[in-house]
């Protein structure tokens, strides 16, 4: 018998899509059960709390939950969020109720033994309740009381060789594409460089001292799958230099139907034969590409690496050989200013493992410096770069101005010239200007 | 339920503390296929919705077969997949970026007893814990936040409208008939921590009342200041009231300033403004973060409003899916749903889409409103 009456949220155990409600009653069921003796640290009937509270804000179309409050581990001012309910009588169980943020490896791959590991301290330490995964990337795990979180953290770091994720005014966890993994389009170690990166800024990380969130993410193309270009402070973007690898036979197997365009992904309807001219050469947005005579030619030069034709035909042709990133800057959701995308700010970097990244990581660096110099309290960088203009980023990280930067010159003659770029500098003697022109 | 330490000593916090430590490294947990053939992948191919087959030059196949999940999961459901991971992928899995649960294989053989095995697990009243689907030019789960199970800000919930879109939407879940990904997200409130602004289509909670003020306890709980800085339209001003008989520091707002972002009630917890009337969903559409074709673009609004209808929010859903249905009939293969709106002009899209274009619609939000009002005599009627 269930704690508490949940009408509404039974209404969503039907239906063909994976059910949260009943996931969530099946976890009550198995809380109550405890077959295998668990020394539950937290209340028993915390899922049915749960339940309870999700009901009554159905009913009343409201939240439950307070501000979080100041908690979290020693040395550490991220990776725990408070979380208290605004019922906590009708709640007990749920009444303390914080967050922990797991850093997830890159990639989102996992060995069942370790997901076991995860799931056997948080069903002991915890509600057994998790996101798989949060929004920024994290192993979320839903719900614990505040005597836990060093006791977690503790079992976390010596057990599971695992650490925390970040939140508050620090670099989020880095997220990234499956990239080289399981992917050809992949134009550098997606992976590695996460990684990396993760370890490299640890103390970024934990202990917050920027003016608000960074965020990075690591897309291994211009398909963008990790969506850096919109929820990054700095994304990564893999690209190539040289030329697109054609395979003329396998193009030839495309337009004769002997090969699946789309890789299949457009199977479900009969959309007609293959048109090469139709779906590749004339959608090629910069009208580089040409099919004459069985043969198709790329004026690479004036290509801007889209996808689209190695997206239709993935097994004729492959981005080219000469790899590395875009880095853009300043992607963020609405809150203050409206959204940003990202914008370019370095065109083409190498991504070099054996140089520890250091190329990625000067860049970096600058911008953080001028960000913690110049930003604002809760200010994220892509405010500030429309708060003091992009020149000045530019000055700040010592990039030269190129036209990649821009999608068109200023609409405006509204320029803030420099003193130091006009000839004879801004003083001058007026008395004698006035030799020349009467007042 | 006596407490059990782990070790750790609250009087020593430092002693053999271990800190830094980052995440566990990725190839840890490669598959061996994986591990043998990352960086030589040559092509893949979708067999079939939900399923993939990634080609090496070693001349390896790795068969992926990816599940819908809800990502809120319980721990219970977390070993089932270990143990679906055991029993046919040696023990390794991983999740999309899109909350999607991926199984791989190395050989044919073992696709279709997987897929089976998936398809069998129903939770007890009836819906599937891991249907097969998500792929290619179809309707792959949804990204999204939090909302009332867990969330302090949230104008509606996230995991009930998301399972009530996917139940609307699961048959384009497991097929490839729409002429390009159609990518929808959500997000309980404008914070967006799932960043809706670049989707196909959003769902985005939002609220529609101006805070309250509890007099009686601001000055004790919030920083005035604060409180004041992090209004984007400077709609807060400090005010001194009389309550009670005694004279507090507290704070006025200017009601037909505010955006209702909540970001004053992020920093002082005496601004509430959730509202079971006032708050709803905003529908957006037309976003991409793809550079494939055309440059990424922002969502835009399509419907201001609509009612927080739980359980099922059917007035959100009836919206979807008449947009879903429209651009599936009407847009040219490899054209996104905003790539589709502009070729027709969002007149026609408004007209084919049976939605009501009201005064919410044009934007008025600082100097990047202007360039969204049409500076041309081209339109159609």
């Amino acid at each position: 018998m269930a704690k508490h009456k949940t009408p509404l949220l039974d209404q969503l155990e039907s239906g063909p899509w994976p059910s949260f409600v009943s996931d969530m009653k099946q976890e009550a069921e198995a809380r109550a059960k405890n077959v295998n003796n668990v020394e539950y640290q937290i209340p028993v009937d915390v899922v049915e709390d749960l339940l309870g509270v999700l009901e009554l804000s159905f009913d009343d179309g409201t939240t439950h939950w307070k501000h979080g409050g100041i908690v979290g581990v020693f040395g550490y001012g991220g990776g725990v969020i408070g979380r208290y309910c605004d019922q906590p009588e009708k709640f007990p169980g749920v009444a303390h109720f914080h967050t922990i943020r797991v850093a997830q490896p890159s990639g989102k791959f996992y060995k069942t033994e370790f997901l076991r590991q995860l799931c056997d301290l948080w069903d002991f330490r915890g509600s057994g309740l998790t996101n798989m995964h949060g929004s920024t990337g994290d192993i979320i795990w839903l719900g614990t009381t505040t005597p836990q979180i060093e006791e977690i953290f503790y079992e976390l770091t010596h057990n599971l060789n695992q650490d925390l994720g970040g939140s508050g005014s620090n670099l989020r966890t880095p997220a990234d594409c499956i990239g080289q993994a399981r992917c050809e389009y992949a134009c550098y170690d997606t992976q590695d460089l996460c990684y990396q990166l993760t370890l490299d800024y640890q103390d970024e990380l934990h202990r917050p001292a920027f003016p608000y969130k960074f965020k990075f993410k690591f897309d291994g193309c211009p398909n963008g799958c990790v969506a850096s270009i919109a929820r990054a402070d700095m994304s990564f973007i893999g690209t190539w230099k040289d030329e697109i690898r054609i395979d003329q036979d396998a193009v030839g197997g495309y337009v004769s139907g002997d090969l699946k365009p789309n890789a299949g992904a457009h199977s479900g309807r009969d959309w007609g034969a293959f048109n090469i001219e139709k779906e590749v050469i004339n959608l090629c947005p910069t009208e580089c590409m040409r099919y004459e005579n069985g043969k198709l030619e790329i004026n690479n030069r004036e290509c801007t690496r889209c996808m689209h034709c190695i997206n239709v035909m993935p097994r004729a042709l492959r981005p080219g050989v000469q790899t590395g990133c875009s880095i853009l800057v300043g992607a963020k959701a609405p809150i203050l200013d409206g959204a940003q995308m990202g914008s370019l700010l370095v065109p083409f970097v190498e991504v070099n493992k054996e140089s520890g990244y250091e190329e990625v990581k000067a860049v970096i660096e600058a911008i953080w410096d001028y960000w913690m110099e110049e930003g604002k309290n809760r200010e994220r960088l892509g405010e500030l770069m429309k708060r003091r203009g992009f020149q000045s980023l530019l000055e700040a990280v010592g990039i030269d101005p190129i036209p990649q930067h821009v999608s068109e010159p200023r609409h405006n003659p509204y320029i803030f010239w420099k003193e130091d770029e006009v000839e004879g500098g801004w003083e001058r003697d007026v008395t004698e200007y006035r030799k020349h022109h009467q007042r | 339920m006596a407490f059990i330490s782990s070790g750790y000593d609250p009087s020593k916090p430092m002693e053999n503390r271990i800190t830094d430590i980052g995440p566990r490294k990725y190839d840890e947990f490669y598959p061996p296929v994986i591990a043998n053939n990352k960086g030589k992948w040559l092509y893949h191919e979708i067999l079939q919705p939900g399923v993939l087959v990634h080609v090496s030059e070693t001349g390896d196949e790795v068969y992926t077969v990816r599940a819908g999940g809800a990502r809120l999961m319980s721990v219970t459901l977390i070993r089932e997949i270990c143990e679906i991971a055991d029993k046919h992928c040696d023990g390794y899995v991983r999740w999309t970026t899109r909350n999607n649960i991926e199984f791989m294989v190395d050989s044919k053989d073992k696709v279709q007893p997987l897929i089976d095995d998936l398809e069998s697990r129903k939770f007890d009243a009836g819906s599937f814990k891991f249907p097969v689907g998500g792929t290619g030019a179809g309707i792959t789960n949804i990204v999204h936040t939090q909302g009332w199970i867990h969330c302090h800000t949230p104008a509606t919930d996230a995991s009930g409208p998301v399972k009530a879109t996917m139940d609307v939407l699961f048959d384009d879940f497991k097929n490839m008939r729409m002429p390009a990904n159609v990518r929808v997200s959500l997000a309980c409130c404008l914070n967006m921590c799932g960043a809706v602004h670049c989707s196909d289509i959003a769902i985005l909670g939002y609220h529609r009342k101006p805070p309250m003020i509890d007099h009686e306890y601001l000055d004790k709980m919030c920083e005035i200041p604060l409180a004041i800085a992090s209004c984007p339209t400077a709609a807060i001003k400090p005010k001194k009231v009389e309550f009670n008989g005694q004279t507090l520091n507290s704070v006025e707002v200017n009601n037909s300033r505010c955006m209702f972002c909540g970001n004053c009630y992020t920093m002082c917890p005496c601004l509430p403004l959730s509202d079971k009337e006032g708050d709803g969903i905003v529908l957006m559409v037309g976003g991409k973060v793809s550079n494939r074709i055309s440059e990424p673009k922002f969502s835009k609004v399509a419907v201001a409003f609509l009612p927080n209808d739980a359980p099922r929010w059917p007035q959100t859903t009836d919206k979807i899916k008449k947009i879903v249905e429209v651009y599936a009939a009407d847009a040219r293969k490899y054209e996104r749903v905003g790539e589709w709106a502009e070729r027709i002009g969002w007149e026609r899209f408004f007209e084919k889409c049976e939605l009501e274009f009201t005064h919410h619609l044009i934007d008025d939000f600082r100097d990047p409103a202007y360039y969204t009002w049409r500076q041309s005599t081209q339109f159609k009627f």
